[in-house]
């Protein structure tokens, strides 16, 4: 019996969690694209600057990181693959597995690393310091001046990093590819996109639209869920990050499924 | 005949709650308190820590939602109000936080022209005229261009006064405005406070636990204890008051401890109370 009450406790605190998402998310989206059709302007230059720290800022590591992917991908593949000499397939398997899945993964792992833990660090600290507070009695709204720009910041930049994130990993396979399978740098890269359909590209994309007003949310209403004092916003960090993980696979699980099911028929 | 003059008076008020009561989950911190202020007045709260004071000041600027009782900002109930009636209030009134709670990503001329630039469509070379004549007005001329991070605490505390005057706000609110700074650069905020009052006959709310600054700057005063409003009056009244209670706090006389620990064990019980009820919920099912 506990434990059913417990288990029921639990499921509606996760249902009440999702719910104050949506709820930031559909809030953010209002001010994102309807106010502005109702004389609330945009906050562009704050969008943009948020666009730089989030994606401009954030292409050195994910080019590390996406390039070593491709080439243990290769390493990997080309491990089960040489036993049937079709070593060639590398080409297709880094290309496939990198945009439809890695890819946007990847990326949205290091941009939970360095923004979604970084709003929920700034939005806290200002939680703390009563700047939220001021921002109320001034009449400005918290979500439209602080989570709107970040929204669209993320919604905009994470697809672009995911291409460039499959770009990079294509590249760490075709290191493999040249030095070890024989390809020439050209071949592989005409192998990568022979193996790839456009909508291999957009299933990634339209994942990574989903990842990005998820970990907007989450490291968002983290931070303005702020408790008082600084060591709050430390625990507001880190559960940013791991529920904007966990959430981030879970709507991976969801749309890849979906995707399966739909491209059946 | 009572419930008309009751009426006009919360229509001629700037400020009038009746009977508010403002809880944290289980634990009622204001009692039911009911008071009004009028235009152009000064009205200093005053109450040791912990006594409710800024939780009141927060529901007065609807940062906190009162469990029930009303609060009429010039006629109009604040509890009830919608949204976009409320950005509408805040619009007439400004607030500055105890920390200053200046924006650290924007400059100070940046932070004291937000409101202007979020509600007005004024021109920028008109918002730049205005900025510059409330920072003249708080003693910070030429500080437009420095991070709150480069001033100090008491400049913080005046660039959040230029700010809360942005908008020329009918009421003013301080939270604690002379908390964390050194006697002088105190008597500095008092002093400023005492000139927006005499320049702009605003309606000037004041919460403190210093008696100095609240004695200087009142022209009534109301001292709030576990929640409760236990004395109302002007300056003089309050000095020449008679109950025990307002006799401890202006004389400063220590808490005897014993009596402290068992407030200590209340406020922690009625803190789990919840718990414990949901505990009992279980043991029932």
């Amino acid at each position: 019996m506990r434990l059913l009450t417990e288990l029921g406790g639990s499921v509606t605190n996760g249902l009440s969690y999702i719910g104050a998402l949506a709820s930031l998310g559909g809030q953010a989206a209002y001010s994102t694209f309807v106010g502005p059709l109702r004389g609330k302007p945009l906050r562009i230059h704050r969008a943009v600057s948020q666009a730089m720290d989030v994606g401009v800022r954030a292409l050195p590591i994910l080019s590390l990181i996406t390039f070593f992917i491709g080439l243990i991908l290769a390493l990997q593949s080309a491990y089960e693959l040489r036993k049937f000499g079709a070593i060639t397939y590398v080409a297709s398997a880094v290309a496939i597995s990198m945009s439809r899945e890695l890819g946007p993964l990847i990326t949205a792992i290091v941009v939970i690393g360095r923004s979604g833990s970084a709003f929920a660090a700034e939005i806290g600290t200002m939680q703390v310091t009563e700047e939220i507070d001021a921002l109320q009695t001034m009449a400005i709204s918290p979500v439209q001046f602080l989570v709107a720009p970040k929204f669209l910041a993320m919604v905009v930049m994470l697809p672009c990093l995911t291409i460039w994130a499959n770009a990079m990993g294509i590249l760490g396979g075709a290191l493999f590819g040249v030095t070890q399978a024989d390809f020439t740098w050209g071949r592989y890269i005409q192998a990568s996109v022979d193996a790839l359909f456009l909508r291999d590209i957009t299933s990634g994309l339209i994942k990574s639209v989903m990842f990005g007003v998820t970990i907007t949310a989450v490291g968002c209403h983290e931070g303005l869920s702020t408790g008082a004092g600084a060591e709050q916003v430390g625990r507001s960090t880190t559960r940013a990050v791991v529920m904007s993980i966990f959430l981030v696979i879970v709507v991976d699980l969801i749309f890849t499924a979906l995707f399966f099911f739909m491209s059946d028929r | 005949m009572e419930q008309e003059t009751a009426a006009s008076s919360i229509s001629e008020s700037m400020i009038s709650l009746r009977d508010l009561r403002v809880s944290y989950g289980d634990r009622e911190i204001l009692h039911g308190v009911s008071l009004d202020v009028e235009r152009g007045e000064t009205l200093v709260i005053l109450g040791g820590s912990g006594s409710g004071k800024s939780t009141l000041l927060r529901a007065l600027v609807g940062l906190e939602k009162p469990s029930s009782g009303q609060i009429f900002i010039k006629g109009k109930d604040i509890a009830s109000a919608s949204p976009a009636e409320m950005d509408e209030i805040r619009k007439k009134i400004g607030m500055s936080f105890q920390g200053g709670a200046l924006f650290g990503s924007l400059t100070v001329g940046e932070n004291v022209a937000l409101p202007l630039r979020e509600h007005t469509k004024l021109e920028n070379s008109t918002i730049e005229i205005m900025l510059r004549l409330k920072l003249e007005q708080v003693g910070l001329a030429g500080f437009e261009d420095y991070l709150p991070s480069q001033l100090s605490g008491g400049m913080k505390k005046r660039a959040a006064v230029a700010r809360a005057l942005a908008m020329d706000p009918e009421i003013l609110f301080f939270d604690e405005p002379s908390a964390g700074l050194d006697p002088i650069i105190a008597a500095g905020i008092d002093d400023l406070i005492l000139e927006l009052k005499k320049a702009f006959r605003m309606t000037i709310i004041v919460v403190t636990h210093e008696l100095a600054s609240a004695f200087l700057i009142a022209d009534r005063m109301v001292l709030i204890d576990k929640g409760n409003v236990i004395a109302i009056g002007t300056t003089a009244e309050m000095r020449a008051s008679a109950q025990p209670r307002v006799r401890q706090f202006l004389d400063r006389v220590a808490e005897p401890e014993v009596a402290r620990e068992l407030d200590y064990l209340q406020m922690l019980t009625e803190d789990y109370r919840r718990p414990s009820r949901t505990l009992a919920k279980r043991r029932g099912a």
